[in-house]
């Protein structure tokens, strides 16, 4: 597709940057976006992730040109776009529905952008775009004989052959079944390798986004909580948000006794927390810290204060769920509450039944100090999170249903 | 909605279900029993009227017979007519079209947002239908008449000379089926644009097209399916309308339609076998021409 230039419009072989400067989306009722700043480099892969509700398809509407910003500007490649209408940008988006045109064929379909900008030759690329995704054979058929992962790919390749200086795909897996989502990521993250282009995804799915993305925002309420490579965002999560919506966290709140040059102690209830200081957002006062339930491991007996690890405990096992290559266990305390710990099942390490009295340690470098007030975190901040994704599945049994009636 | 009864004319039905019961050809039979007295038969009659000859011995009377010169005879005298009624019938079709489609447009899509505009905007449409049609064409000829508003302002601007009327033209005809036939042809079209998925809209935009090109290539394409019933719903019966066109309403002698002469040759003159033969001829005719209309649009395409 190298010999596809299309040098019209400022549409170019390689993606582009996009900035979005101090955008703020309005819709009367509430605030969808407020002063958000955004720089996506070109090339990358990009993930904006977040419950559903938290700004990021209007996000995503706002560059497509879809909506208008009530305040704000949109840059790509560094030319001011703000004010140009949708068919104007540069940019092309795989819709959720992915909206093929019932009425014309899948080569029409993926021709039509090309035909719009006056390509010359618009079924030869559209081909070329098609033999892409593996669907050539098709190409004389209507959307409605085809499958959902096949339409899928129609809309991707749709999108991609115009070479859009940005790419953005809306939650476009969203209705596939397990299988062919997986399938699908690999073949979304191998098409961005090969054409090259800034890919934008917007998702509220948080492994699609840490597998595919090289930088996953994430967004919550309207503003972006986090941003960075999804390995930095799991390990070092800065708020109470990230630290649950990307992947399990155990919480604990404390009052800092001591403040050091390296490292800090927190007092939880159950015990005491050294947080390395480049791992936490706050030094003083009541903080919240947290751990991944991977990273920790459990004691039959007290193991007493070690240097270099934190031990937090007595708690009881109040649940245990054997899952093959790991073991999760519950362990409540009336100081912690719940605290969750997955265990790998090796051979070395022994079961811990239910109603066992456990001890809690970890290395002290795995803890994170976010930057939330323990009052805001207590409070049930989290229950768009469940709501989501209890939506997305229900969705996704429903279509499945569609599909087998069909 | 109910209307949606207009649009699915011309989209596929999903197949039913095979199953030979009893049952439902009992339930079948009152409607070809209706059918078969009510349609055929009458069909049959006026074919046999159209072929019949003066009778020679009594005047005013006709036997069976084989005059299939009737046939020539009534197209040689009536062509004019004939061709002045599809002639009219198309202009109010597109005029129809012209009105119907932005109205349909506004109340499917524009309103979408407000349900109770829209369905007040729905009553408004259908409201016509509440006072007789012979009512509101003649309170139409009242608007028209030489003494009337219309005409009044128009001479006081001097755009119409002194001593013409529009009562008797063919504007007036036209705009009396066009008037009379606007509601059939909104609400099919409502009815496919009510279901237009915007994101199509949306997806034109993405994909380079201006707001034209995307109404063009997109929306209209999509509302094809509505137009057709709505062309067909506006056409059929404007062709054959004896109404608007006779002298009573809005018509004249220069404008008589199809319509006027079979009911002059049925009522007035008594002339049988030519009525049923320009009957037969309008029906082939109207048969013909929406054959045509339905193959060249294609409406295999249409999802």
């Amino acid at each position: 597709m190298s010999n596809s230039a299309v040098p019209q419009g400022g549409f170019a072989e390689a993606g582009a940057d996009l900035e979005l400067v101090g955008i703020t989306k309005r819709f009367p009722g509430f605030t969808a976006i407020e002063d958000l700043d955004l720089r996506i480099p070109a090339g990358s892969f990009f993930a904006l992730l977040g419950p559903s509700g938290c700004g990021k398809t209007t996000t995503l509407r706002l560059i497509a040109g879809l909506e208008e910003p009530t305040a704000g500007r949109i840059l790509i490649g560094g030319k001011d776009v703000t004010s140009t209408k949708a068919f104007q940008r540069p940019v092309n988006t795989v819709f959720q529905s992915y909206a093929l045109f019932p009425h014309m064929t899948i080569l029409e379909n993926v021709a039509f952008g090309l035909k719009r900008r006056k390509v010359a030759n618009a079924d030869a690329l559209a081909h070329e775009a098609l033999r892409l995704v593996e669907l050539d054979h098709v190409s004389a058929r209507k959307p409605a004989q085809l499958s959902g992962g096949q339409q899928q790919r129609v809309a991707l390749a749709r999108a991609v052959v115009n070479r859009p200086a940005l790419l953005l795909l809306d939650e476009p897996l969203g209705a596939l079944d397990l299988k062919l989502r997986r399938q699908m990521q690999i073949e979304l993250k191998d098409i961005q390798d090969t054409v090259g282009l800034t890919f934008l995804h917007v998702t509220h799915d948080q492994e699609e986004a840490m597998t595919m993305a090289d930088t996953v925002a994430v967004m919550n309420k309207g503003v972006i909580e986090q941003m960075g490579p999804p390995q930095e965002l799991y390990e070092l999560p800065r708020t109470a948000f990230v630290a649950t919506f990307l992947g399990q966290s155990n919480l604990m709140t404390g009052r800092v006794v001591s403040s050091g040059g390296t490292s800090m102690v927190v007092d939880v209830a159950a015990g005491q927390v050294e947080v390395p200081a480049e791992r936490a957002q706050r030094t003083s006062g009541e903080v919240v810290v947290g751990i991944r339930p991977e990273k920790v491991t459990l004691h039959a007996s007290d193991p007493g204060r070690q240097t270099g690890r934190n031990v937090v405990g007595p708690g009881r096992i109040t649940d245990v769920s054997f899952s093959g290559v790991s073991t999760q266990y519950e362990i409540t305390s009336p100081a912690l509450g719940v605290f969750t710990v997955f265990a790998q099942n090796t051979s070395i390490s022994r079961m811990h039944h239910d109603g066992d009295e456990v001890w809690m340690s970890w290395e002290v470098g795995h803890t994170f100090g976010l930057a939330d007030e323990p009052s805001s975190v207590s409070a049930n901040r989290f229950a768009d999170d469940t709501d989501t994704s209890m939506i997305a599945t229900q969705r996704r049994e429903q279509l499945e249903a569609e599909l087998e009636g069909a | 909605m109910a209307f949606g009864a207009f649009a699915t004319a011309t989209t596929a039905a999903e197949p039913a279900a095979r199953r030979k019961s009893p049952i439902a050809l009992l339930l079948l039979l009152p409607g070809l029993f209706y059918l078969g007295l009510f349609f055929l038969v009458p069909l049959l009659s006026l074919v046999i009227t159209s072929l019949q000859e003066p009778d020679p011995l009594i005047f005013g009377q006709y036997q069976n017979a084989f005059r299939w010169e009737n046939y020539v005879t009534v197209l040689e005298q009536y062509w004019p007519q004939a061709v002045r009624s599809f002639g009219f019938a198309a202009v109010a079709t597109l005029c129809a079209l012209l009105i119907g489609f932005p109205l349909a447009y506004f109340i499917g899509i524009t309103l979408r947002r407000w349900p109770l505009l829209q369905a007040l905007a729905l009553v408004l449409v259908i409201a016509p239908f509440f006072i007789s049609f012979l009512l509101r064409t003649i309170a139409w000829k009242q608007i028209f008449s030489d003494e009337g508003p219309v005409v009044g302002f128009l001479q006081s601007l001097a755009i119409l000379p002194p001593g013409v009327a529009i009562t008797g033209s063919a504007f007036a005809v036209i705009f009396g089926l066009t008037y009379n036939f606007i509601p059939f042809m909104t609400l099919p079209i409502y009815t496919s644009l009510e279901r237009l998925d915007l994101r199509y809209v949306e997806a034109g935009g993405d994909l380079y097209a201006s707001p034209r090109s995307t109404f063009f290539r997109v929306t209209l394409p999509l509302a094809a399916p509505g137009i057709m019933s709505g062309t067909l719903l506006t056409f059929i019966p404007a062709a054959g309308d004896y109404i608007n066109a006779s002298r009573e309403f809005l018509g004249s002698t220069d404008t008589a339609m199809i319509g006027n002469v079979i009911e002059a040759n049925f009522l007035v003159l008594q002339n049988f076998p030519a009525a049923a033969a320009l009957s037969l001829v309008l029906m082939a005719a109207i048969l013909v021409l929406v054959s045509v209309y339905v193959k060249r649009s294609g409406t295999e395409d249409l999802l």
